[in-house]
Formats: C-alpha cells, structure tokens, sequence
C-alpha cells in the first residue's frame, strides 16, 4: 500500500511541478489534471470513494475541461505568454528549499498518526456527503448556489461586448 | 486462485466489447445498405469466398495497419499521438463496472460477475466519460489544422453539455433502487409490478430513459449529434489530420463508445442480465431446464442457420462458376456441425440434474446471453437511428442540451420523487 501512496503523491507533486514549468499553456493545464487524478487517487486510497469519484468528475473533468476551452479560444502560443522566464538554477535552489522545509516540518509535527487508521468508517461515502451536504451545511449550500448564480451573472455582464 | 479469476473477467470485458466492435462495423455497413435500399460493401473476398461483406474487415484492418501515419507540420508532437490513445483507454475503461451477471455462488465463495465492485458504481462512469471528453479536445487543438480546432471545440461543448442530463436522467433510477451500485440497481430491476410487469428502468422511469437515450447518442458523437465529426460540414472534424493506425484508435473509439452506452442503456434502463420473470434462484433451480433450453436454442438455431446455408447453396449452383458457389459451404458446414453437438447434447443431458455449480454455470451462462442480446440490441439501435435522423446544427444541438433536456430532467426528478413519497405513504 505504502508504494501505492508514494507513486500516487509523486505523481501529484510532479503534475504540480510541471504545471507551473511548462511554457505551452495547455501543457500546463494537462498537468494540472495529471495532478488531480492523483490526488483522487490519495482520496481512494483513504477510502472515500465518493470524494474520489467527484474529484475526477467535477475537477479534472469538468472544470479542467473549461480551462482548457478558454486556453484554446484565447488561442495562447507559446510566445504570447513569455515572460522572463526561470532559470535552471532557481528551480533547483526552490526544490532544495521546499524539500529541507518539509522535512523541518516532519521532524517538528512528528506526532502525526499513520495514515491507516487517520479516517473513520465511512468517511466520503454518499451517504456521508449527501447527510452533511443537505442536513448539518444545508444553509451555506444554498448560499454557494447563488453565490454561484451572481459569478455566472457577473461574467455574462462583463464579457457582454457593447454592440 | 483470485488472480486468476480477476484476469478472466479482466479478459472478458476487453474481448467482449472488442468483438462487438468488429461485427458493429460490418453491421454498420451492411445494416445503412439495408436501410437505405442497397447492398452493400460485398466485394473483399478470401480466395473467392465473400462472407457477406465480413471480409471488409479484414481488408480494413490490413489498410490500416499499412497506411503512412503522418504527423502533419507544427503540430505539438506529444498531444498529437497521445490524443488517440487516450479517448480509446477511457471508453475501455468504463467497462469495469458493468455486470454481465449476477454474482456466482460456487464452492462457498461469492465470485461478482463486474471487474470492479466499486461503492459508486454508476458514477464510475459518468467520471471516465467526462474524462473521454479529452481525447476529442486534445485531437483536435494538436492537429494545428482549424477544421480540426473547430470540430475538437465542438465536441467538447456538445460532450460536456449533454452530460448533464445524462447525469440528471440517472438520478431518477438511484432514486427507484436506492442505489447506485450497478449490481444492485440491476437486481431491484428483477422485481414484479402488480405482479406481472418486470420492474425495468424504462417502465418506472420512461422520461428518464428517453432522455438518457439521447444524452447516449451526444456523449458518443452518435448521429443524430455528430457534428464533431460531420463528415459533410468540417471534413472530418478533430481527427480530419489522423491517418493510418492512429485513426483507426478514433474509429475504434467511437464504436467503442456505442457498446458502451448500450451496455449502460441495457443495464440501467433494460434489466440487464436478468432474464424476464426468471430470478437467480428460479435459474438455479430450475437448472436443468433452462440448460436444455439453452442447448435447444442454440442448436436449433444453428440448425436453422446450415439449413438456410444449403437452401442458398443450390440456388446459386452454377450462377457464379467460381469459389462464391461454395460459401455456403464454408459457413453451413461448421454450423451444422455444431447443431449436431449441441442437439446431442441435449438429448443426451436432458433430465439429468447438474450439480450446484453446474446450476450457478448455467444461470450464468444463460444471463450473460441474456445480457449480450439487450446490448447487441441496441448496437442495432444506435445504426438504426445514425442511417434515420439528419444532423442536428450546432445551435439546435445546444438549445435542445440545455434548454430542454435539463429542464425535463429536472422535472423527472421532482416528479419520481412525488411518486416515491407517496407510495410510501
């Protein structure tokens, strides 16, 4: 199972790494969904197949899809979008960085438990979702909805071009 | 022990749909011909014998293997050859979780007749099919080639506009089963109605199957929604710069994508694997009967089949004068033959009660047969109705995704949940 984690947060980690590397946009963005699905792979791995399925569903296949829509209709090149771009040595210098403090901060919080029993039964069943979902954060729910209906209005109104 | 049974079904599931893939094509070519009052491709022959047109396969297959794949010029290399693959692993994918029979009780342990007993089932599907989406999008933005960018857009807008009401039509029959297990869903499906009336999908939920039928035929770029590929309008769409055995994945892929869709059609909506009126255990009991049934069947059929074979050989003696003649003789003898084993099979079995796995095997065997005709039925469904209805245009399509599908499944929601609520009252 252990080997299963390590692929699954190294491929995670590199999609996140590649994204934020590549200079094709679109590169980015199937990275980006390269990373997603291996975080929904974390997800099953805890058992919560539900959150896992919903991972996939919404995230890497429905948002990522609009992405990559608007990607392609603003038709971004690779030239377009240059900017100074980073060198070899900073990446290192970063991932060295980034690597010394996770292990500080492993060494510091080493108190937390191993990741098989971290979770409860049923943690991101259905069944669980759906009862917090529409029982105990009923209200926010509702209020997620039409904060969602003001984005989508607020786009229309703001892309509408003047005729 | 396990491994061995998880690389069967593992085999089962990737041959099945495969084979289905192969005889959907000359179905196709030889099932338009039918509709539209011609004969059809029935040239291609293998040293004079014709097979109706099944050797076009084989001439295809030989023609795609051997064609130049190109790489047109300024395309972004690594999107243009993964493209291909990764529609066709997707919809190949989403075959995991179908269940081609119920689960096999033998020898004191439980043997599920699906790949991939998963909690969430149907959502299983509904996430690889949104994730098919990419292959077009991909395909079409790498082939550097406008037609193509249009026809790629295209596809992604229609894809994920009608997987909404494909999700919304579902969640009619989660709510009638109370699941969302696809082995569950089809064991609620074996209940009776007053009585007499299989509790399928399409009588409890009929506006929910309509709407997921058209939902099937837009999620597999099916006409009449294949405006990704309309062959008449954008050349040929997100993989007009395809050739050679890359395009035979996207011409895989969508009759892939059909077998998909009747399987999921035929599971929902259909019964899936159950046998009408006749639950697991009525099989089981009655095993030897429904075995000398089988047999029956089969042999009789297979019978009916050489017959027709001989009755088609001495009509065209002569005509020819070369191997055509003798056709009848190369698919009526094998069939003969096999009525003859069957028919003594029959007879030599009948009465004789099989053991408790033999009873499991035959209800097996007789809902996976049950279960392959839903599918092949509407694999005929999805020709029938590409060779009746013209194309939807672009605006009608999204206008009728998101103006009306969505509304009407809406309101097969509320309405199933009425009638739920007050049947339970």
């Amino acid at each position: 199972m252990a080997i299963a984690f390590y692929i699954l947060a190294f491929l995670s980690i590199l999609g996140g790494v590649l994204m934020v590397t590549r200079k094709n946009p679109l590169s980015s963005a199937f990275s980006l969904i390269l990373s997603l699905v291996a975080v929904a792979g974390l997800f099953a791995m805890l058992l919560a197949e539900f959150i896992f399925i919903l991972q996939i569903l919404v995230y890497a296949g429905a948002i990522m899809v609009l992405v990559i829509f608007t990607i392609m209709l603003l038709n971004l090149k690779r030239e377009e979008i240059r900017e100074t771009p980073v060198g070899k040595f900073q990446v290192v210098f970063l991932i060295i960085v980034c690597a010394a403090c996770a292990f500080g901060f492993i060494e510091i919080f080493s108190d937390i438990p191993a990741a098989d029993v971290a979770t409860a039964e049923d943690f991101g069943s259905i069944e669980q979702v759906g009862r917090l979902m529409l029982g105990d954060y009923l209200f926010p729910f509702e209020v997620i909805s039409v904060l969602l209906l003001v984005a989508i209005v607020g786009v229309v109104l703001l892309a509408k071009r003047v005729i | 022990m396990d491994y061995l049974i998880i690389i069967l079904k593992a085999l089962f599931i990737w041959i099945v749909p495969l084979i289905f893939l192969l005889v959907l094509i000359w179905v196709e070519r030889k099932g338009s011909s039918f509709i539209q009052d011609r004969t059809g491709p029935n040239r291609a022959a293998i040293a004079g014998v014709r097979l109706a047109g099944l050797v076009h396969l084989i001439a295809d297959v030989v023609k795609l293997l051997w064609k130049e794949m190109m790489i047109p010029a300024g395309v972004n290399r690594l999107f243009f050859m993964i493209a291909p693959f990764i529609g066709f692993t997707f919809v190949l994918l989403s075959f995991a979780v179908i269940p081609w029979a119920d689960t096999l009780v033998v020898a004191g342990r439980e043997i599920p007749m699906q790949l991939a007993t998963l909690n969430v089932g149907v959502l299983f599907i509904l996430a690889i099919t949104s994730l098919e989406v990419y292959g077009a999008v991909l395909a079409g933005w790498a082939s550097n080639n406008k037609f193509a960018l249009l026809g790629g857009l295209r596809s992604t807008a229609q894809m994920i506009s009608y997987e909404i009401p494909l999700g919304l039509a579902i969640v009619g029959i989660f709510m009638t089963f109370e699941t969302v297990q696809l082995n569950e869903i089809v064991r609620g499906q074996g209940e009776l109605l007053w009585g007499f009336l299989p509790k399928w999908g399409v009588v409890v939920q009929p506006l929910g199957f309509i709407l997921f039928l058209t939902a099937a035929f837009a999620e597999a770029n099916r006409n009449p929604f294949d405006l990704p590929e309309g062959e008449s309008e954008i050349v040929a769409g997100f993989h007009t710069e395809y050739s050679g055995m890359r395009f035979a994945l996207f011409y895989m892929t969508e009759y892939v994508a059909i077998v998909l869709m009747a399987a999921i059609i035929a599971t929902l909506y259909f019964g899936g694997w159950q046998v009408p009126w006749m639950t697991t255990e009525k099989l089981v009991a009655h095993a030897s009967i429904v075995r000398s049934v089988l047999f029956a069947t089969f042999g009789v059929g297979a019978a009916v089949f050489a017959w027709w074979m001989w009755v088609f050989t001495k009509r065209v003696r002569g005509r020819f004068g070369d191997m055509r003649e003798k056709e009848g003789i190369v698919l009526g003898v094998p069939c003969a033959i096999a009525a003859v084993v069957l028919l003594y099979l029959l007879f030599r079995y009948y009465g004789a009660q099989p053991s408790e796995a033999g009873a499991g095997v035959v209800a097996l065997v007789s809902q996976t047969v049950m279960f392959l005709v839903k599918m092949a039925f509407f694999c005929w469904f999805f020709i029938w109705v590409r060779w009746s209805l013209p194309r939807f245009r672009y605006d009608q399509l999204m206008r009728l995704g998101w103006k009306t599908m969505i509304p009407l499944s809406f309101v097969n929601i509320f309405v199933t949940g009425l009638v739920i609520l007050l049947i339970s009252r």
